[in-house]
Order: structure tokens, then C-alpha cells, then sequence
């Protein structure tokens, strides 16, 4: 990275250790429900001020255009600004140690309770609520988002291929991502 | 054969979904199933729909269903190696762009590939949720609890839990009158 004098530094001008940065990334796996986005930008940018708004904006933008979660890049790439790729390790390993240790607890709850008729029902029903979860959220960014009308025609034509034709997704992207970035080009040339 | 470990096949099919997982979990489900329900014995149908379930209740980042496909298959081996696949590849790239990011976001290119991709994410999470739903959903009740939480999350501010709880107490009042 092409530093500026205090890229390693914090927002507020201090260092940033190690047990920090697992310890700050640790806090958002463990109240990141439902995501992680936006408890991350909480603690990040409001309570440790590690990072500024525009700063920490850039490094979230950055990590959705590449392959992989957008948390999960950011992470990546807090951790490595601030102590190299061994910063990159300890906020990641940060991030998913108690998630990890909470799914396991969970499942091995539920799978004790499983054959236990009302569990059952239970699952079926938030199985379900969990499906509509993620409509939503699609239909909440598709609202924010305000698409020209190419980019709706992107969106309904990926949404068509992955979900109705149930096309492989490797495909789907190599395909897509291309023109829209194409279509895109030219909108914006015009 | 060495390739029918069940172990080095977790990896080799997270590790090459890693590497092309735009838009990240939220965005995989439709492939996550794919692989997992159909092209791997790996799940049932309703097994998906539990397991998605679960990894939604527990809090951190999204892509943990495939930690908990990697801990139906192979137990604790299978969970890391299913975890570690998933974040590696894309983690690698992300660690090299973040360093020539100066370099990057002064290009042209940049802000295009910005605009262009949410259009293409958004087409994947609702593909996501409806293919999830089409795993999860047998009947009219089924239907019904997925209508009231999207309602509740696209309309409302309410924590995602709220809606999984509801959707859990339907069921389970639903199963106690005899409808399930």
C-alpha cells in the first residue's frame, strides 16, 4: 500500500495493538446479528474510531466489488492496514470465533431436540421466516438502490438466470457481471 | 481415489465458489443449495431449509451455512475445512487489491465496476431467497410465514431475529393445532 504518514495509524492518531483489533472484531462477530454490516460500522467508525467515515466508506466499497463477503474483505484489509497480513489473521479469526462457537452450540441443541414434535414445527416455520428474511432484504436494497432502468434489466435477468432457470452461478457471472460493466461504461459515456 | 475425500471435496467446491462469490453469501444461497442438495448428497431439501435457518439465528457473518454444511458432513474436520475454503481465496485477493487499492481508485474503471455491480447482487439475493424458500415451503402455511417475513424486513427496521422468531412461534402453534 502506497501508506500516507498515518494509514497505519487510527482515526483519532493512536496505534491500534493486536488485542484490539481481536478484540474489537471478536465484539462485532458476537453482536452482528443478522450481519455483521451494521454493527461493524458502529464500532469501527463511532466507538474505536479506528477509522474515519470516508476512509472506512472506501475500504467497505472496495470490498464489494471483490469475490467474498464484503465484511469479511473489509476485515481483511483493516487488519492488514494496520499490522500486515498477520493483522488480517488475528481480525478475521476475531470476527468468526464466537459465531462459530455459538452456530455449534446451536445446532448441537436443535439437533438434540429435533425429533421433539413442537422443535419440529418450530424449524419448519422459521425455516421459512428465514427464506422471506433474505427476499426482504433483496427487495430493501433494490428500493435504496434506484436503478436506472438497464440495471433493473441486469438484476431481473440474474435474478431470472440463478433463481427460476436455475443456472450454474460460475456461468451466470462470467457471463453478466461483463455487460453490465459494459452497459455501464456506455451510460455513463453518454 | 484421493478426490473422494470428503474433506478435499468441500474444499475444492467452496474454495472455487470463494474465488467468484460476488456479493458474498447472501448472494450464494441458490448455488449453496445447488452444490450441496443436488450436485452433493450432502443435504436434504428440508435439511437446507433447517441449516439456513440456523446459521441465520446465530449472530455473525452471513456465509456461515456453509461452516455448518462443512459440520454435517465431516464434523468438526468438515466445518474448517469448509470455513477456511470459503474465506481463503476471496481473503488472498482481497489482501493484494487492498494494497494497490491507491493505484485502483484512481482509475476510470473503478467507479464503473462500483455501479456495476449492485444490479447483479441484487438479482442473486432475491434469486437467494426465493430458492431457499422454494427448499423451505411445502404447503400453504409455509407460504404464508415467508410473505410475513419479507413483509416485516423489507417494510420495517425490526432486527431480522424478530421475523425468524415469529416465523417459529407460527410454526410451533401451527404444529399444536394439528396443521403441520
Amino acid at each position: 500500500m502506497e501508506q500516507s504518514a498515518d494509514s497505519s495509524k487510527t482515526a483519532s492518531g493512536r496505534p491500534l495493538g493486536k488485542l484490539e483489533l481481536f478484540t474489537g472484531f471478536a465484539e462485532m462477530g458476537l453482536f452482528g446479528f443478522g450481519g455483521v454490516a451494521t454493527i461493524a460500522r458502529h464500532i469501527i467508525v463511532d466507538k474505536r474510531r479506528w477509522m474515519s467515515e470516508h476512509d472506512y466508506a472506501a475500504v467497505l466499497g472496495l470490498g464489494q466489488i471483490l469475490p467474498g463477503g464484503n465484511i469479511i474483505n473489509m476485515t481483511v484489509m483493516l487488519g492488514d492496514r494496520f499490522h500486515g497480513p498477520l493483522g488480517s489473521i488475528i481480525a478475521l479469526s476475531g470476527l468468526m470465533i464466537m459465531p462459530i462457537v455459538i452456530l455449534l452450540g446451536l445446532t448441537l441443541v436443535y439437533d438434540a431436540y429435533a425429533a421433539n414434535p413442537d422443535v419440529r414445527a418450530a424449524t419448519i416455520g422459521a425455516g421459512a421466516a428465514a427464506a422471506g428474511l433474505v427476499i426482504g432484504m433483496g427487495l430493501k436494497m433494490g428500493r435504496a438502490l434506484r436503478l436506472h432502468p438497464i440495471h433493473l434489466g441486469f438484476a431481473v435477468t440474474t435474478f431470472v438466470a440463478m433463481g427460476v432457470l436455475r443456472l450454474p452461478f460460475i456461468a451466470t457471472i462470467i457471463v453478466l457481471a461483463p455487460l453490465c460493466i459494459a452497459a455501464t461504461w456506455w451510460m455513463r459515456k453518454r | 481415489m484421493i478426490s473422494d475425500s470428503p474433506l478435499l471435496k468441500l474444499a475444492l467446491t467452496f474454495g472455487a465458489l470463494s474465488l467468484v462469490s460476488v456479493g458474498g453469501a447472501p448472494a450464494m444461497m441458490p448455488e449453496i443449495h445447488r452444490l450441496s442438495v443436488e450436485v452433493n448428497p450432502w443435504l436434504s431439501n428440508a435439511g437446507f431449509a433447517r441449516d439456513f435457518a440456523l446459521s441465520q439465528t446465530a449472530p455473525g457473518p452471513n456465509f456461515m451455512m456453509i461452516s455448518l454444511v462443512g459440520w454435517r458432513v465431516a464434523g468438526f474436520a468438515g466445518l474448517m475445512a469448509a470455513t477456511l475454503a470459503a474465506i481463503i481465496p476471496s481473503s488472498i485477493i482481497a489482501l493484494i487489491v487492498g494494497r494497490l487499492y491507491m493505484r485502483f481508485s484512481s482509475q476510470a474503471w473503478f467507479p464503473v465496476v462500483k455501479d456495476a455491480l449492485p444490479p447483479i447482487v441484487l438479482g442473486l439475493i432475491v434469486a437467494s431467497g426465493v430458492v431457499t424458500a422454494q427448499a423451505a415451503v411445502s404447503d400453504t402455511l409455509g407460504f404464508a410465514i415467508v410473505i410475513m417475513s419479507t413483509t416485516i424486513v423489507a417494510l420495517t427496521r425490526q432486527n431480522p431475529l424478530v421475523a425468524i422468531a415469529t416465523g417459529a412461534i407460527i410454526g410451533l402453534a401451527a404444529g399444536r393445532l394439528g396443521y403441520l
